[in-house]
């Protein structure tokens, strides 16, 4: 009998479970006045819309360069915040690692600093750049760059303690340096792992880079916003297109790669 | 970076293709960044004072920050509302992606099927999720409604990635014996699915619950959700008050690092039951 009353107790608390979250969900629902029903209808009627209105139309196709022009804006603005912010959060996890830190006070500081970056989200940072670069690349630059920076920290100093102290104790017992240590032993065995991350996070930068233009007024969100705020739809609707082909080419080419180097 | 690239006189590290692929990625990394940097938008913005005037604002931001415009209770009001958005769209995006990810794993549902099924999900995560929210917003109006479906449909596609991959990793062994045994394919799924796969599942709901939080922040901001995210865009773009959008910063941050905390510890007990 022991076995059934423990699966009738597994399976009460699933129920209630359950239960609790579909009630804190009804309040959330509530809360925010949104209707399931009306929701659910809004789903067929995008797409019937879509079909007929959001599809290029000339215009839009006349269009193609200034947003593939934008475009490559925005993955340059994705791939270098991406590169130089993995750098800095390289640095700052060799300092934060419990087999690289100069010395152990240097892990809580360098663990908080990383989490306060990647804690304040990109639309946030924005929001807060915007008042000392104003609409220039910079902001979204920027933006990306410190969600990036806490990001790679918190990784790579996973990364590196999954390593292992011994590669760095060896080195130290030939009486290698600091800087031999660090560069002949812990950045060879983690660098295929941060180009993965790097790949990760530019794919990532994308995507928001096209949210943050939309808020300083820069690069492929900007445009959307524009054509869809003037009721260019079929412009905007290529513009989508054209993100999505952007980003699956670089998730192929990232995978590829990952595939390759791990 | 460069350490690798030169081996000294004794080449120690063999010349294989992820060797190759690996410097390839390194270079082509570099010279974009270059380029991105020096065709960056500046706007004729001097770099060196604006640095400066950022970390002047990062100060006033973190220490002189105060509420002007709205009080505690309605500050805690926004900010539940913005965890509400991110709470609706995981559930409703966890209950479709369930059972959308038995046909996008390889093991419950013939090749064709997945195949059609991830190409389809491929394609709606690709689309960022501020355009789903601004295209649902054409039909619904800007709002919760559109903000809700257009973040689900960014879930659903991601957690149907995450939830098909674990679905894969299951036993096969585990799957045959209910098969051998003349259970049908709901009972495959409820009795050996389901149980085995259940904590991995709950794991991976959280951290899009996490990452949901964020991208309701976000949707107040640019697509009219509401929330938090609209109360620090009008104190960024229209009042122009660091210090209050101070005091909603350290909200949102406090809440992202107890999420934060909360999806560590779930991912740590989850790893020790898969050990156990």
């Amino acid at each position: 009998m022991q076995p059934n009353a423990f699966l009738r107790r597994r399976r009460l608390q699933s129920i209630f479970f359950l239960a609790v979250i579909a009630a804190i969900t009804y309040g959330s629902m509530v809360l925010t006045q949104f209707d399931l029903v009306q929701g659910l209808g809004v789903i067929p009627r995008a797409f019937v819309w879509a079909i007929t209105n959001f599809v290029p139309d000339e215009r839009a196709w006349s269009r193609l360069p200034r947003i593939l022009e934008k475009l490559q804006e925005t993955v340059l603005v994705a791939v270098a915040s991406s590169t130089i912010a993995s750098i800095f959060g390289l640095g700052l996890a060799l300092l934060g690692a419990n087999t690289t830190r100069p010395h152990p006070w240097f892990s809580l500081p360098a663990r908080a600093i990383a989490s306060i970056f990647r804690n304040i989200d990109v639309s946030v940072w924005a929001l807060i750049l915007l008042f000392s670069f104003g609409q220039s690349g910079f902001t979204g630059f920027f933006a990306l760059s410190f969600v990036t920076f806490g990001f790679i920290t918190r990784v790579m100093i996973e990364t590196i303690d999954e390593v292992g102290i011994e590669p760095v104790e060896a080195l130290r017992a030939t009486g290698a340096s600091y800087a031999a240590i660090i560069s002949q032993s812990v950045i060879p065995a983690c660098l295929p792992q941060l180009i993965s991350w790097v790949l990760y996070m530019i794919e990532t930068n994308i995507r928001s880079a096209t949210l943050v233009g939309i808020l300083t007024g820069t690069g492929i969100g900007f445009l959307f916003d524009l054509y869809f705020k003037s009721f260019s739809y079929g412009s905007a609707s290529l513009v989508v297109l054209a993100t999505v082909v952007a980003v699956l080419l670089i998730e192929a080419v990232s995978n590829y790669i990952r595939r390759t180097i791990l | 970076m460069e350490t690798t690239l030169t081996s000294g006189r004794i080449r120690v590290r063999p010349r294989t293709r992820a060797n190759i692929v690996l410097h390839v990625t390194l270079i082509v990394l570099v010279l974009l960044t270059i380029y991105g940097l020096a065709t960056l938008d500046t706007r004729n913005i001097n770099i060196f004072t604006a640095f400066g005037d950022m970390l002047n604002n990062f100060r006033i931001v973190l220490f002189e920050a105060r509420l002007k415009n709205l009080s505690w209770l309605e500050l805690f009001r926004e900010l539940m509302i913005t965890v509400a958005l991110g709470l609706i769209t995981t559930v409703l995006g966890a209950i479709i992606a369930f059972f959308v990810a038995l046909f996008a794993a390889q093991n419950l549902a013939p090749r064709r099927v997945t195949d059609a099924v991830k190409a389809v999900m491929a394609f709606i995560r690709a689309v960022p999720t501020v355009l789903w929210v601004l295209f649902f917003a054409v039909t619904a109006g800007l709002g919760s409604i559109a903000a809700v479906v257009g973040m689900t449909f960014h879930s659903i596609s991601y957690l149907v990635k995450a939830y098909a991959e674990t679905f894969e990793e299951l036993d096969e062994g585990v799957l045959e014996a209910l098969r051998a045994s003349g259970a049908n394919w709901w009972q495959t799924i409820f009795q050996a699915v389901v149980p085995s796969s259940a904590s991995a599942l709950l794991s991976w709901t959280f951290v899009r619950f996490e990452i949901n939080f964020s991208v309701a922040i976000a949707m107040g901001a640019t697509a009219g959700a509401g929330g938090i995210g609209f109360d620090m865009f009008m104190a960024s773009a229209f009042y122009l008050d660091l210090r209050e959008l101070g005091i909603f910063t350290y909200a949102v941050l406090i809440f992202a690092i107890l999420l934060e905390w909360g999806a560590t510890r779930l991912k740590e007990t989850v790893g020790v039951k898969r050990q156990a």
